[in-house]
């Protein structure tokens, strides 16, 4: 085993493949007040975020769409992550789990509880990858702040 | 299914090369793994015959060309008009006045866009492209018909990813202006008819440009025998340095053409009241060009010739057969391009595998390829995909490198769960 491989696997955990082949939350919100589109063009991923935000709090997280393993399994953890959440609770993790994935070192990251997001921590060590882990985490924020333009992360 | 074993004795049976030593880079690891580098559609690797080129003009040759009266301008300026004679004798251009250097072939493409187009087209004119089209050659055109009111039409392309000739032939008409066409393309690998629909295009009364981007390293190319008026290559997907590309123009067109940039090197005098400019191919190149770029891709011409362009492509045909049908094997791998005349350009998808998860995958195992759009976007919107993994070959490539692109996609099918028996 050469250290690419077990970065290799520290990247495509079991529950990375198991979000990819059974994401979570996988349906639009009929009664959606927040949403956004997300769209990578030149990976083709591309994705709807759908919340229901009610007394500061998301009630309800769901998305659409299709891309690769790292940004379907990163969507659907993420909608589980912050449901039941208060809005400046998922801006704040939205924060600490970009700087998770951009830190140059490993001490460098954020000191804190990620859950079951700790899994794509592994991305971190595939630059190339990390604009598929955040794109639904910058569409959420779309929707969360109501901004109209499509969210892109490359 | 195809039958291994026949075309692993046929292909086994062929001269193939054996010239990756030629090429520094290859012997370097990656990922702890040996390199097989198969992404050559995007760029190609530099034998040591081009780097030192560029590094012996840079010790021993460098000036600036066409003005100084010292003996390295001279110097310079002999090695850069010799570079220009060796493509022109690369393409088989009537005269080295037709051969104009560009930064590559998206630069060769807008200089015909702006310089022949703009002047003359007009509203209700036509440029007629393909569906399988590079961005670079679709976007100049766009911008072109913004600029004059002319009209983008887009012949379609089949199932196999050939082009539909009937649908050529319907929309070139008495309005067509131009016809822009790949010679090969880069996503599908597919190889145009071009001296066919150049005859066609001419009957219609309609100039042809060729994007030669994918063609050059892979066939011989014969711009007389094709019979367009433009012909735009690079030199980085032939072996060469990257910022360096040429432009084949027929004599009597670029003799009209007005020049497209300003500046120093492309003017006859200057005065305040009047400039009047150079003749060809000068007009074209203002300012200081990359001479020692244009050096490098004349040590690769001279490469690729030493080696035959005979021989380069009976060696990449062999390598296609191999991968097409190595992969053809592999369960839940589907080929997307299957035209009848290939070049070595084998683009796929694997069920349950998205092409950028494959590329991470393939990566960590040595094996370099491309994953995405290729920048056709219209093409996969065509074929209803986001895109494809696709695997390029060159001169240097070996059966080792295609053993080791099935073996890392098996791997990626294990990891993945979709690994199903032959």
């Amino acid at each position: 085993m050469s250290d690419r491989d077990d970065m290799l696997r520290e990247l495509y955990q079991e529950v990375i493949f198991d979000h990819n082949r059974n994401p979570r939350n996988f349906h639009p919100i009929a009664d959606a007040d927040h949403q956004a589109d997300g769209h990578n063009p030149l990976c083709g991923d591309q994705l709807t975020v759908y919340l229901r935000i009610a007394d500061g709090v998301v009630q309800d997280a769901s998305f659409v769409g299709h891309g690769c393993a790292i940004s379907t399994a990163s969507a659907s953890l993420m909608t589980e992550a912050v449901k039941g959440r208060p809005v400046e609770e998922v801006e704040a993790l939205f924060r600490d789990f970009h700087a998770l994935l951009t830190a140059a070192q490993e001490g460098e990251a954020p000191r804190r509880d990620f859950g079951k997001l700790e899994v794509l921590a592994g991305v971190r060590e595939f630059p190339a990858r990390v604009k598929c882990a955040t794109l639904a985490w910058h569409t959420l924020h779309n929707a969360i702040t109501g901004a109209h333009d499509t969210a892109h992360t490359e | 299914m195809t039958d291994l074993t026949a075309v692993a004795e046929a292909t086994t049976a062929l001269p193939l090369l054996d010239l990756a030593a030629d090429f520094p880079i290859l012997s370097r690891p990656v990922n702890g793994r040996r390199l097989s580098y198969l992404d050559n559609g995007a760029t190609t690797q530099k034998p040591d015959a081009v780097i030192e080129a560029e590094r012996r003009f840079y010790r021993e040759s460098n000036a600036n060309i066409h003005r100084g009266v010292h003996w390295l301008s001279q110097h310079a300026t002999e090695l850069y008009d010799a570079a220009r004679a060796s493509v022109q004798r690369f393409v088989n251009a009537h005269s080295a006045d037709e051969i104009v250097f560009t930064r590559g072939t998206t630069e060769a493409i807008n200089l015909v866009a702006q310089s022949w187009g703009r002047p003359r087209l007009t509203v209700g004119d036509e440029i007629l492209i393909t569906h399988m089209e590079h961005h670079s050659n679709i976007v100049p055109w766009q911008l072109l018909c913004e600029q004059t009111g002319a009209v983008l039409k887009v012949a379609a392309v089949d199932d196999k990813g050939e082009l539909d000739l009937a649908s050529f032939d319907a929309l070139l008409g008495e309005r067509t202006r131009l016809v822009a066409i790949t010679h090969v393309s880069n996503a599908l690998g597919t190889v145009t008819p071009v001296a066919e629909l150049t005859a066609r295009a001419h009957a219609a009364g309609a100039i042809v440009l060729i994007d030669g981007a994918q063609a050059v390293a892979h066939t011989k190319v014969d711009v007389q025998a094709i019979g367009c008026d433009f012909y735009a290559f690079s030199g980085h997907k032939l072996y060469a340095p990257t910022g360096i590309g040429a432009l084949y123009g027929r004599a009597r067109l670029l003799q009209h053409m007005p020049p497209w940039q300003g500046g120093g090197d492309m003017i006859r005098t200057v005065a305040f009241e009047r400039t009047t400019f150079a003749p060809p191919p000068q007009r074209f190149e203002a300012g200081t060009p990359n001479i020692a770029g244009a050096i490098g891709l004349a040590a690769a011409i001279d490469y690729v010739s030493r080696v035959g362009l005979e021989r380069i492509a009976a060696h990449e045909h062999a390598l296609l057969l191999r991968a097409t049908a190595a992969l053809g094997d592999i369960p839940g791998l589907r080929i997307v391009g299957t035209a009848r005349h290939k070049a070595g350009i084998v683009s796929f998808l694997v069920d349950g595998i998205h092409p950028h998860d494959l590329g991470t995958i393939l990566d960590s195992e040595g094996v370099a390829i491309r994953a995405g759009h290729h920048c056709a976007m219209p093409l996969m919107t065509r074929f209803g995909i986001p895109g494809t993994a696709r695997a390029s070959f060159a001169l240097y490539n070996d059966f080792a490198d295609i053993d080791a692109l099935v073996a890392a996609i098996r791997k990626a099918q294990d990891m993945f769960g979709t690994r199903r028996p032959r």
